[in-house]
């Protein structure tokens, strides 16, 4: 698949504020944040807000006909994209309560209440935006329960580091954090390396079952085509081997094992500095990983071009 | 109701009439312009409705080439239409045809990504999804002779290779086609239920082959000796397939 960066920009952006919002809105509840002002975490949740605007303004440029996007809430039943837009938009004044709420009245019931819901929101955006891509059947790469645990792993991961900057940077305790950060790289690491290996499996349709042809090899003689097409363009996009093991390496190194060591004091006392440099290598490896889930990504149209399998 | 098509893959040569046919009717139809991008320059490229592959089936000498000429197959579980976020795209509850509401789409490709066979493409100009209509403008349109309320593609085919018509009757030209010459799905894994359906080509004798004379006879002890040379090398990396 073409990796169009507006989609990747998007889903790493957005992905990172969400998870932001979802540690910051159930901070008051476990501890996360035990010496944060009310004034200081509306300010942490504003940033949050602000990567989340920045990525949903991004996603816009990825459609063709902007000017209808806003009919995008429309088919909520069945299309996961329309699922997403809807609690993308519902998310908006649920959390500016929210963020209201704990500036104004502080650490009160409805505060921690409003927290959770829109902790709750991010969470499930995350999974619709997973699972916009896990619903589609043409594409095996993505048609698979690992998609939207990456995504949500993906985006705690990088809310977890950022808002440990944030907190760094304000002189608070970031410990109780930290620890849930390392757990979240683990996690993150595994579920990527368990998804490696899936992908890596031989599976769904073939040349042979894409034409009919079942008993004997078919090879593509003629496309059809004397120049590009839509199809080759969208879903023509592949990536040298050698390239995609360096990448996949980068980003892993970049996403995981940097911010892994950085945040587990393995170079000394762990700062603001070290917490940025962490939050920006993190962000770094997930923008590569979220370029390779792209690229790496074989639609089975691909089949019709020549390609014996996906 | 269940219109679609039936494509004879023993028939068709591949010619392209079916393509052209429906990029004219369909470029000043509902849908249209189907946009081209750069028709005049060095790589014309554009929205096609219609595209026809060809590819070697089997190996020397029981190959065949086989064109395959393919459009939307109006599925019965159409998952351009349910992942479709705005409504545009839809699939009429009266005939089973699969259409996008140019007013409504937004362009964002995914019902192209969600379509295994390459049946939708982004016109880029007009920023919205075009596709197939089985020239819903045609088959309905009672001010056409009868024998015309047919899909330009199937019109026009010179070798009658394509067929029009209802999947829910089951006496039916495309029905009856279909049960008598095993009609099939492309890549029906998917389970998207396709209705258009491909006609398998026909069994035929092998095509004859020139027989070389044996250089040796096998009789003689050098003979068997090449001979055995012969076959190790004819074998060699058989088995690696």
């Amino acid at each position: 698949m073409h990796p169009a960066l507006s989609v990747i920009f998007f889903t790493v952006t957005a992905g990172a504020g969400y998870g932001v919002l979802f540690l910051l809105g159930i901070s008051r509840l476990t501890g996360l944040t035990p010496d944060a002002s009310p004034d200081q975490v509306t300010l942490m949740g504003v940033v949050g807000l602000v990567l989340v605007t920045a990525g949903l303004l991004s996603s816009t440029f990825h459609l063709a006909n902007p000017k209808n996007a806003w009919r995008s809430f429309v088919r909520f039943r069945t299309s996961w994209l329309s699922r997403e837009a809807v609690f993308a938009v519902l998310f908006y004044p649920v959390c500016l309560i929210w963020l209201a709420c704990d500036f104004f009245m502080g650490n009160t019931t409805t505060t921690n209440f409003l927290g959770l819901l829109t902790a709750f929101l991010c969470i499930v955006i995350l999974i619709c935006t997973g699972m916009i891509y896990a619903s589609l059947k043409t594409i095996r790469q993505w048609h698979t329960a690992l998609t939207p645990v990456n995504f949500v792993l993906l985006g705690l991961l990088l809310g977890a580091l950022i808002l440990g900057f944030m907190l760094a940077s304000q002189g608070l305790s970031t410990a109780t954090l930290m620890s849930v950060a390392l757990g979240v790289v683990v996690l993150a690491a595994l579920a990527k390396i368990v998804y490696f290996y899936w992908i890596g499996q031989p599976a769904g349709p073939t040349i042979n079952t894409a034409l009919g042809f079942t008993r004997a090899t078919v090879r593509l003689l003629d496309v059809g085509n004397s120049s590009d097409t839509f199809h080759n363009k969208e879903f023509g996009y592949q990536v040298d081997k050698v390239k995609l093991i360096w990448l996949r390496t980068i980003s892993m190194i970049l996403m995981a094992l940097l911010p892994l060591l950085l945040i587990s004091g393995v170079f000394g006392e762990v700062g603001s500095s070290t917490l940025l440099l962490a939050a920006l290598s993190a962000y770094a490896g997930v923008f590569v990983e979220r370029w390779l889930f792209f690229a790496e990504a074989r639609h089975v149209v691909n089949l019709y071009h020549g390609f014996q399998r996906t | 109701m269940k219109l679609g098509l039936v494509i004879d893959l023993d028939t068709c040569v591949g010619c392209h009439a079916c393509a052209v046919a429906c990029k004219q009717w369909n470029t000043s139809g509902t849908t249209g312009p189907l946009t081209d991008y750069d028709p005049y320059g060095e790589n014309p490229s554009g929205v096609w409705f219609n595209r026809i592959r060809s590819f070697e089936v089997d190996e020397y000498p029981n190959n065949k080439t086989v064109n395959t000429p393919m459009s939307c197959m109006h599925c019965d579980d159409a998952a351009c239409v349910t992942v479709c976020p705005t409504g545009a795209s839809y699939k009429r509850e009266e005939d089973g045809i699969v259409l996008v509401d140019q007013s409504k789409c937004m362009g964002c490709n995914l019902c192209a990504w969600a379509c295994p066979y390459g049946a939708r493409e982004l016109d880029e100009d007009a920023g919205v999804m075009k596709k197939c209509t089985l020239c819903v403008d045609r088959i309905y349109d009672e001010a056409l002779p009868k024998e015309e309320r047919q899909p330009a593609c199937v019109m026009t085919c010179p070798t009658n290779a394509r067929f029009f018509g209802d999947f829910d009757d089951p006496n039916s030209e495309v029905s009856t086609m279909v049960r008598e010459r095993s009609g099939y799905s492309m890549m029906p894994e998917v389970g998207y239920n396709p209705v258009n359906k491909y006609l398998p080509p026909r069994q035929r004798p092998k095509a004859p082959t020139v027989e070389k004379k044996e250089a040796a006879s096998g009789q003689s002890l050098i003979g068997k000796w090449m001979k055995r040379q012969k076959d190790a090398f004819n074998d060699f990396g058989k088995g690696a397939r």
